[in-house]
C-alpha cells in the first residue's frame, strides 16, 4: 500500500498534486506526501522531473530511525559547461519533508554526497537533481523502518 | 559547543584529480520536533547550512534540515587543479559559525 501510494505521488510531482486528494485512506501519508511533492514542485518551478541518472542508496530496512546512511549519485557530467548544480531530497513520512538541498559546482568532480539522516517511518525518499543548464531528474528509494527517529 | 570538526581529506593529489572529502561537526542537530519529559517542546537547534571552498571559490554546500542526523557527516568530492586550502563552514540556528581549514599539495 505504501508503495503503491509514494508512486501515485511521484507521478503528480509536476503534474500538479491535486490527484493526492482523492487516497482519503491513509491521510498522514498523502499529507506529507503532498508536502513532499509542494516542496519539489517548488524546487522545480512546476517542471517535470524525468526519472533516471539519481542512484538513492539507503538500507532496505533502517532499524534505527535516528541515523540512517543516505548516498546518492547523479550519473551526469561534471564539467564547467555541463553540471549538475543543485539536488533536493525530501521524505514522503516525516513530520516534515525537508532533508537537505546540495550544491555542486564544477569543481565538485562528482555529483555524489553521503550524510546520515532521520526517518520517522518507513517512507520514500525522493531526489531531484537540477542542472546548470536546467534539466531535471528524479529517483527515489523506499526504506522500511523499524524505529522510528524523530522522538516525540 | 566548542566542538572540533573532523576531517579526512588527502594531504596531496595529483592535477586534475578529483578526491574524496569526509567531514562530520559533532552537534546535538535538534530537531525542534521532541518535547521533554514536561510536554514542552524542545527548540530547534541545528546546523543549518555547510559550506566547503577551495582557494575562495565554492566546491560544495548544503542547506540542511532537522532530518540530517546528529553529528552532520557529509562525504563528497573535490576536483583539485592546483595547491591550496579548503576552508570549511558550518553554520549553527544560534548564529555560530565553525570553521576549519586544510591545506593540500597538488602535483
Amino acid at each position: 500500500m505504501m508503495r503503491q501510494l509514494s508512486r501515485r505521488a511521484a507521478l503528480a510531482v509536476g503534474a500538479g498534486s491535486a490527484a493526492l486528494g482523492l487516497f482519503g485512506w491513509n491521510e498522514d501519508a498523502s499529507a506529507a506526501a503532498k508536502e513532499a511533492a509542494d516542496e519539489i514542485a517548488k524546487f522545480t518551478g512546476g517542471k517535470q522531473a524525468a526519472p533516471g541518472k539519481i542512484t538513492v542508496e539507503l538500507p532496505e530496512i533502517a532499524e534505527n530511525g535516528n541515523t540512517v546512511p543516505l548516498s546518492i549519485t547523479v550519473d551526469a557530467p561534471m564539467t564547467a559547461e555541463n553540471y549538475v548544480s543543485d539536488v533536493l531530497v525530501v521524505a514522503e513520512g516525516n513530520p516534515r519533508p525537508g532533508v537537505a538541498l546540495f550544491q555542486f559546482s564544477p569543481m565538485s568532480g562528482k555529483a555524489q554526497v553521503s550524510t546520515r539522516m532521520r526517518l520517522a517511518a518507513t517512507q520514500n525518499i525522493v531526489v531531484v537533481a537540477k542542472t546548470n543548464g536546467g534539466q531535471y531528474f528524479t529517483g527515489q528509494k523506499l526504506v522500511k523502518v523499524t524505529i522510528g527517529g524523530c522522538g516525540g | 559547543m566548542a566542538e572540533m570538526p573532523r576531517l579526512k581529506i588527502p594531504k596531496e593529489a595529483k592535477k586534475g584529480e578529483t578526491i574524496e572529502i569526509k567531514t562530520l561537526l559533532p552537534h546535538v542537530m535538534e530537531s525542534g520536533q521532541r518535547k521533554d519529559k514536561d510536554g514542552a517542546t524542545i527548540p530547534r537547534k541545528i546546523i543549518n547550512k555547510f559550506a566547503c571552498e577551495f582557494n575562495g571559490k565554492p566546491v560544495f554546500s548544503a542547506t540542511l534540515e532537522p532530518a540530517i542526523a546528529a553529528n552532520p557527516y557529509m562525504q563528497f568530492f573535490a576536483k583539485v587543479e592546483e595547491s591550496g586550502s579548503f576552508k570549511f563552514t558550518w553554520t549553527d540556528d544560534d548564529g555560530t559559525v565553525t570553521t576549519a581549514e586544510e591545506k593540500i599539495a597538488v602535483t
